[in-house]
């Protein structure tokens, strides 16, 4: 028999944390919400269906494909805005101490792959056989993914840093 | 060289997740707001919420057909919310709002204004027919009185079944509401209570039952 699904509500407090700060690096912190809401009406819709073996993994796929639809709409919308605007808003990383804003901002430039697995890993806070599943793709190609990007990231921070 | 090429990417790493962060409270608000959309959408199966009682914290749980569980505060709540998840339904919400009416009387009943509740139950925890008889025998017990438990037997329909009568009792999913402290042993004892005899005690004697 398989294992009764949690009361949604522990569902809920356990990766809403997680699952906003992944959102937050996908679109950014003005339109985080609204796929945040999005994301969970969706996951309590076909919460029968979740099989319970990567719960987090789970909920973090379906994020992952309404920051796609987010980025779509907008792309099709009257008003395209460059890319990386509201990360650079002053509430684009509230709370943490002393966080580099630039630094989410250059990640929203890389290839969306490297993007949603640097996104996965680091906001999402997921284990790398987490982020697999939720980019549909073996662990090892979600470990280079992310390795790629940390790589360019870093080239990057060295350009900016000499040029400054 | 290799070496401060990790050293440049653990350092990265850990600046992503410094910068990454959503705050807990931002989590939390948009988590409530998302409770009342998952109501508004119709995917709110249970709503629940606690009262502060003079006894405890109660847990309080219905669906769009009324009161379905009570928690008393000796159980454990996650428990009991785990039970509902697998017996009722999984899309339980912690929604305040919709067991307001629950957690009103519920109060007025400690403070002594109120003798009756007047809410309608989900019964769908209540299974077999025997103990539904057995608990829809103790919503006729008025505040202030008891029976035993041979008398809710033969009430329900079956005069020698008072061990039956008892375990109805003892499985009561909605204590307090349906009045399963209002039955008790031929001769005056307590009788055993699911919230402790302490509890039972309690409410017999705030009813004036027990001095």
């Amino acid at each position: 028999m398989a294992k009764p699904l949690p009361p949604f509500q522990a569902f809920l407090d356990e990766h809403r944390q997680p699952v906003l700060s992944f959102l937050r690096s996908m679109v950014g912190p003005d339109d985080a919400d609204d796929c945040f809401q999005e994301t969970f009406i969706a996951a309590m819709r076909a919460y029968d269906r979740l099989d319970g073996q990567h719960p987090r993994a789970w909920v973090m796929t379906i994020a992952r494909h309404k920051a796609i639809d987010h980025h779509r709409a907008r792309a099709r919308g009257p008003e395209p805005r460059a890319e990386p605007p509201e990360q650079a808003s002053p509430r684009a990383n509230p709370g943490a101490d002393a966080p580099d804003p630039e630094l989410w901002s250059a990640v929203s430039e890389l290839p969306p792959k490297q993007r949603a697995a640097i996104g996965l890993r680091f906001a999402g806070d997921l284990a790398y056989a987490e982020v697999a599943v939720a980019l549909d793709c073996s662990e090892e190609a979600a470990r280079r993914s992310v390795h790629e990007g940390l790589k360019r990231l870093r080239g990057r921070f060295a350009e900016t840093k000499e040029a400054a | 060289m290799s070496e401060t090429n990790e050293k440049g990417l653990a350092r990265l790493e850990r600046a992503l997740r410094a910068g990454a962060g959503a705050g807990e409270d931002e989590a939390a608000a948009a988590a409530a707001r998302l409770v009342e959309r998952a109501d508004a959408a119709g995917l709110a199966d249970v709503a629940y919420a606690t009262v502060d009682t003079p006894l405890g914290s109660m847990l309080l749980a219905g669906t769009d057909r009324g009161l379905v569980r009570v928690g008393l505060p000796r159980e454990t709540f996650d428990d009991v919310l785990e039970e509902i998840s697998a017996r009722v339904s999984p899309r339980l919400v912690e929604l305040p709002r919709r067991v307001d009416e629950a957690r009103r009387e519920v109060e007025q009943y400690f403070e002594g204004s109120r003798r009756e509740f007047e809410l309608p139950l989900d019964w769908r925890l209540i299974t077999g027919s025997f103990r539904c008889n057995v608990l829809e025998v103790l919503t006729k017990v008025p505040f202030g009185e008891a029976i035993t438990y041979a008398e809710a037997a033969e009430r329900a329909g079956s005069p020698r079944a008072h061990r039956a009568a008892g375990s109805a009792c003892g499985s009561n999913p909605i204590p307090l509401v349906i009045p399963c402290h209002r039955v008790v042993r031929t001769g005056g004892e307590m009788g055993g209570y699911g919230g402790g005899v302490e509890m039972k005690r309690y409410l017999l004697k705030h009813e004036g039952w027990l001095d």
